[in-house]
């Protein structure tokens, strides 16, 4: 007995498994050859830019797409075949509002309690406990539909975890809420991660992915790097070098002629250039290149991260 | 199963009663319908517009007219002096027709033997004038035609020598030949037809343009759940209509309804899930709540047109014959004729009523299985 429960828990230690995960949609590939790992009970986060499959990914490990290629498991269970039973225990808070407008605050809640089986007296019980805690209690007679962007946000992420998921999955869930509810919005997250949930969340924002306990980076429907934040600013494949002085624009355009050189982005009075590993001392080689102005070392942020790992692509 | 159908149930029952424009329409579309169609429709065609070219000028063409006038079907609103004029009235859609009265119409008439029962038929018997009619309305037409065997004989105050008929004609069920008597049922059927097929096929395509579906589908909701608890409200819907469709025609247009109130409702409960099934069908189909309403309507017209409604089914060609069968509404209109007109008993109509009931189950298994829980 007691070896069969080791065995069993050493089996389930990850929420989420997935290889070679890949998505077709006629000609255009939207997810490609896509591996994860995701440990019980952590906050996982996907980082791109519109369009780079996170959606795609999320909807893949959900069941309400199927992949072309690759596997799943979801919570030690393979998806494919047991998406109903899997539904149970799994929560999505979807990236567009997708609850019912018409219907009052604790209509919502009541009918996806019930959706999901809740008994009427555990529901009840629940829906208490939820608008407490999302602070909702005073808004139970207003309809979804005239609340602010917060507060939907918050109706949706009880919503979502009413039936108490042991994963939840979390599409841009602060794409529509202001910095001082995102705040907040992540205290929440941390609190359902303390308790054990594991948690997918994908955002475009740094700071967001930053609080997360791993991450993947995504390009074009490719992971691109993958890891804990500070493994990933670590073992970035460059150097950051601040610059600071005059005409920094003109300096920036002489900068990205050299192949040797990322990316060169302005931030505030500094000109932040990111230099690729194989130059030996890259301080000395923009000091050379800068005429003059004073360089310093810096320590890499997520977004340099993010900027070396897509090869500047998508910074202006 | 049913808590998940019921909580559904109930959610579609809330926002149905939260859409004011729409909770009106399920009122307002039979009051209001009911009200133009039922005095509106009429093929009994009356005091049509005609003219006159009265070439003879004598008592006896007046009398002729006066006798035309007096059956009520047409109305001399003009007179011509050629029948070169009158002919441009027709054209022109001023007149239907115009009765062309010769300037020998008396002798004719002297000699006709419908006038005078003396005068025997022979190969020099004349019509005593003729009839330009504008054929191109079937209807107006054919109550023209009527006027064809006038009898003459009242003109000269001799009508005594009547024949008896060939064939006496007894009338069951609408003695007096009023037309909303028919109307009205068949009216039940396009109405109910057009509410219920309309509402269910946007139900679910509403879901998935507003976003809801994406969600709906991540629980564990069955797709025969969802189907259920989405039609159930309109089956409520669909038979408060009922109740004052036929309230309304039988307070207002004193339409008998002679048989059974259960008959009828089991009927139209039959009608209102097969129409309900065939909305979901429509909805699993449509990707866009503008996609849903032109299936709808495309159903719709054939159900107007082909169902017995408006022109009677033994007239139309075999092929349409088989359309309409496939129709809900023509086995509908077949039984709520014969439940609120002739007394007839649900199981005297039992093919029509297992076709419905074959029809909503073939329906229901379609949409459910049409509906993946996918996003694809």
């Amino acid at each position: 007995m007691n070896t069969d429960s080791t065995k069993e828990q050493q089996v389930v230690e990850y929420a989420i498994e997935a290889q070679g995960l890949t998505k077709r949609f006629g000609n255009n590939i939207a997810v490609n050859q896509f591996d994860l790992r995701i440990p019980k009970g952590s906050i996982y986060g996907f980082l791109g830019p519109n369009g780079c499959g996170k959606s795609t990914c999320m909807r893949l490990l959900t069941g309400l797409l199927e992949p072309t290629e690759g596997q799943i498991r979801i919570l030690g269970e393979n998806l494919a075949g047991h998406e109903e039973s899997l539904k149970q225990r799994m929560g999505y808070m979807t990236q567009k509002f997708s609850l019912y407008e018409k219907l009052t605050v604790r209509e919502n809640l009541d009918f996806v309690g019930a959706v999901y089986g809740l008994s009427r007296a555990r529901r009840k019980i629940r829906i208490e406990e939820l608008l407490t805690l999302y602070d909702l209690e005073h808004q139970t007679k207003q309809f979804a539909g005239s609340m602010s962007g917060g507060q939907r946000q918050r109706l949706a992420l009880a919503c979502a975890t009413l039936h108490s998921p042991e994963l939840l999955f979390l599409d841009e869930p602060t794409s529509a809420v202001d910095p001082e509810n995102r705040r907040e919005f992540w205290e929440r997250l941390f609190d359902l991660c303390s308790v054990g949930t594991t948690i997918l969340v994908s955002t475009h924002y740094m700071d967001e992915a930053e609080r997360c306990h791993a991450l993947a980076i995504m390009e074009q429907g490719y992971k691109r790097a993958d890891g804990s934040p500070k493994t990933l600013m670590e073992t970035m494949p460059a150097t950051v070098v601040e610059v600071s002085g005059d005409e920094l624009r003109q300096l920036k355009q002489n900068l990205i002629q050299h192949s040797e050189i990322m990316s060169a982005a302005q931030i505030g009075a500094h000109l932040r250039v990111l230099v690729k590993q194989e130059v030996q001392d890259p301080l000395g080689f923009i000091k050379q290149l800068s005429a003059g102005r004073n360089a310093v070392l810096a320590r890499p942020s997520l977004e340099d991260v993010f900027v070396a790992c897509t090869g500047g692509r998508h910074v202006g | 199963m049913w808590a998940r159908v019921w909580a559904i149930f109930i959610k579609e029952l809330k926002e149905l009663s939260r859409d004011r424009m729409t909770f009106a329409m399920i009122i307002m579309i039979p009051l209001t319908q009911l009200m133009l169609f039922g005095y509106a429709i009429n093929t009994d065609a009356r005091h049509i517009p005609v003219g006159l070219v009265d070439l003879s000028q004598t008592s006896e063409s007046r009398a002729v007219e006066q006798a035309i006038v007096a059956t009520q079907s047409v109305d001399f609103v003009s007179r011509y002096a050629s029948i070169k004029e009158a002919e441009v009235a027709i054209t022109k859609g001023d007149i239907s027709a115009v009765l062309y009265l010769p300037a020998d119409m008396t002798r004719r008439l002297f000699s006709h033997p419908l006038y005078d029962h003396q005068q025997p038929y022979s190969a020099l018997t004349r019509p005593i004038g003729q009839w330009i009619v504008d054929g191109s309305d079937t209807v107006i037409a054919a109550s023209i035609r009527a006027l064809r065997n006038l009898p003459l004989d009242e003109i000269n105050g001799l009508a005594t020598a009547r024949t008896a008929p060939s064939f006496e004609v007894v009338q069951y069920y609408n003695p007096e030949q009023r037309t909303v008597v028919n109307t009205l049922p068949g009216l039940l059927a396009v109405i109910l037809t057009m509410t219920m097929i309309l509402f269910t096929s946007a139900a679910i395509v509403r879901e998935q343009e507003q976003g809801n579906m994406e969600f709906l589908i991540t629980t564990p909701v069955r797709p025969i759940e969802l189907m259920i608890g989405k039609i159930a409200p309109y089956v409520i819907v669909g038979l408060v209509q009922v109740t004052i469709i036929l309230s309304m025609g039988h307070w207002i247009f004193a339409v008998p309804i002679k048989g059974g109130l259960l008959s009828l409702f089991f009927a139209s409960l039959l009608f209102i899930f097969a129409s309900l099934a065939l909305g979901l069908v429509i909805s699993t189909i449509a990707k866009t709540q503008l996609q849903a309403m032109q299936m709808t309507i495309f159903i719709l017209l054939p159900s107007i047109l082909l169902s017995g409604f408006m022109f009677p089914y033994d007239a139309m060609p075999v092929a349409a014959q088989w359309i309409a069968e496939a129709l809900p509404a023509t086995h509908f209109m077949r039984m709520i004729r014969a439940i609120v007109l002739r007394d007839a008993n649900i199981l005297l109509l039992g093919k029509d009523a297992l076709w419905l009931g074959l029809f909503t189950m073939a329906g229901l298994a379609i949409a459910s299985l049409r509906f993946n829980k996918k996003l694809e």
